[in-house]
């Protein structure tokens, strides 16, 4: 659905993203994982159109992407950006509803607006009060939320983890299971290494720009240097964990 | 005072509150900053003058002329900087407006640095008035239409603004545009007041006291606009006791009311009889429970 071939992408002279090769399969969820300033949001960003990659292709489903963001968010791509970044100002369906900025089929947007009410009860229970106020855990629930509204085909969900408590942390990567049985297909940056190769089909490890592994998110998770590297567990005690 | 004094201090708020809608727009409204508008100003009034004395042209379309002229300047403009975030946009736009006015100092044909006198008096209190509630009615409008509310949508969240497919460039740019068509015409009817243009007049000191006056009346509040232009314009008229010490008190003025309100005058809200008679009628409230408590 959507590869990605030699990415670069700058940022003045910093090379953020060396020669970047993906490959998401329609209806996978498909992780990136790395360390801080590794390049994953960059990877979004390149893919939504917010940040311009010096060379290499990007192609969803079969064609290459505008440059414009606006354009990529009509063929059906939709980022969820790290942060959240709600309409503070604005009530949570309002919120929503700029979600389907782009739609014009209003039985389409009432029941995708349901579907999101059923995935996010919480959200239902507050409809009228300002997205501002809400805790960390609903304003990111809001945020996915309004990532759904506009019906996409790809979710670009960017560390959707951050911040939130440990059982929140599960609740929204139960979450975005359910979003992938409503067939949808989603690409997801973390440095919650664990949670984000358990539910993977397939995952990438950045490091420094660079893919340096690849493979199913279960083998990632056997794998002894990424078990080192980002689960924090030591080779001695490996046995005991298999 | 007599009513030509007043007069001239009601023409010439009328004139700012102009230029101040447009900036309202573009700041208040589309958060961008600009430090520049003096140069969109200078613009307009000397093409309107340019218009009306050597082309011979009537007012209104001379006006019209001059919004547009600098419309068309913002447009390649806001092409080369409107990409650039944040401060950055507004550092370019300092840089502009000082640059317009050092090419008026030295276009000779237009008097130059000397200025350019001889322009014929036709703006009054009434067309000012007129031209003025035409521009707010407009603006009312385009804020609460769709294109309104995608800039508000930019204020508030570029990023997101953007992901949710406003074309965020394109936004920017109209919010521009339009400021500069306001600031344009404003100009223009500078010019025709005062009978008189000298690229001095657009300094930078003209675009931060319209940036100041926006900031003053409330971000995001039309009604907040008016009030800040009407304030801020005759405050200075009203401080001619202090002599010398005038534009000191202006500031000290300023800071004062800037420290009490920091959210401006209207604070993002707009003005409506609704709203008065809620605080009118809860003041009584107060008033009756004050009296009930002291029996």
């Amino acid at each position: 659905m959507l590869s990605i071939r030699d990415l670069n992408v700058y940022y003045g002279g910093i090379h953020a993203l060396k020669g970047v090769s993906i490959d998401v399969e329609e209806g996978q969820i498909v992780s990136i994982i790395g360390a801080n300033g590794a390049g994953k949001s960059t990877l979004l960003n390149a893919i939504s159109g917010m940040v311009k990659p010096k060379e290499g292709r990007i192609l969803f489903k079969g064609k290459e992407l505008p440059p414009a963001p606006h354009k990529i968010v009509e063929l059906g791509i939709s980022q969820v950006p790290e942060g959240r970044l709600i309409f503070a100002n604005l009530t949570v369906k309002d919120n929503l509803m700029m979600g389907a900025y782009l739609r014009k089929d209003k039985i389409g947007i009432e029941k995708d607006l349901e579907k999101v009410f059923a995935l996010f009860p919480r959200m239902k229970e507050r409809i009228h009060q300002m997205a501002g106020t809400l805790s960390g855990g609903e304003q990111q629930m809001l945020a996915i939320g309004r990532g759904l509204m506009s019906n996409p085909d790809l979710i670009l969900l960017d560390e959707p983890s951050l911040g939130l408590a440990p059982l929140l942390v599960k609740t929204i990567f139960d979450i975005i299971e359910s979003i992938q049985q409503m067939r949808k297909t989603i690409l997801l940056v973390e440095q919650n290494a664990y949670k984000a190769l358990s539910i993977a089909d397939k995952a990438y490890v950045l490091e420094q720009g660079k893919i340096v592994k690849e493979g199913s998110g279960k083998e990632l998770i056997k794998d002894k240097s990424i078990q080192e590297a980002y689960l924090g567990k030591k080779q001695k005690s490996e046995e005991t964990l298999a | 005072m007599d009513w030509f004094y007043i007069q001239g201090i009601l023409i010439l708020a009328g004139i700012n509150l102009l230029a101040v809608l447009g900036l309202s727009l573009l700041t208040g409204f589309t958060g961008l900053f600009s430090f520049g508008h003096a140069g969109f100003m200078a613009i307009g009034a000397y093409t309107t003058a340019i218009m009306s004395v050597k082309l011979h042209l009537p007012f209104i379309p001379s006006l019209m002329i001059g919004g547009l002229i600098a419309a068309l300047v913002s447009l390649l403009i806001g092409k080369l900087t409107l990409n650039l975030k944040g401060d950055y946009f507004c550092i370019a736009t300092l840089g502009l407006g000082e640059a317009i006015r050092l090419i008026l100092d030295n276009v000779q044909y237009l008097g130059g640095a000397r200025g350019w006198p001889g322009i014929p008096l036709k703006t009054t209190l009434l067309n000012v008035v007129i031209i003025d509630i035409i521009g707010i009615i407009i603006l009312v409008n385009l804020i609460r239409s769709k294109h309104g509310r995608n800039m508000i949508a930019i204020r508030e969240e570029e990023m997101a603004s953007q992901i949710i497919g406003i074309n965020v460039f394109r936004y920017k740019m109209i919010s521009l545009m339009i400021s500069a068509i306001y600031a344009g015409v404003a100009g223009g009817m500078l010019g025709h007041y005062l009978g008189f243009l000298q690229p001095k007049m657009f300094q930078i000191v003209k675009s931060t006291e319209l940036t100041i006056i926006v900031i003053f009346g409330g971000l995001g509040s039309i009604s907040g606009s008016v009030l800040g232009a009407l304030v801020l314009t005759s405050l200075p008229e009203m401080l001619r006791t202090f002599a010398q010490w005038r534009l000191v008190v202006y500031g000290i003025a300023v800071i004062f009311i800037m420290i009490s309100r920091p959210q401006g005058l209207m604070g993002g809200h707009e003005f409506s009889f609704h709203a008065v008679k809620k605080i009118i009628s809860s003041m009584f409230y107060r008033k009756k429970q004050r009296g009930l408590g002291g029996r």
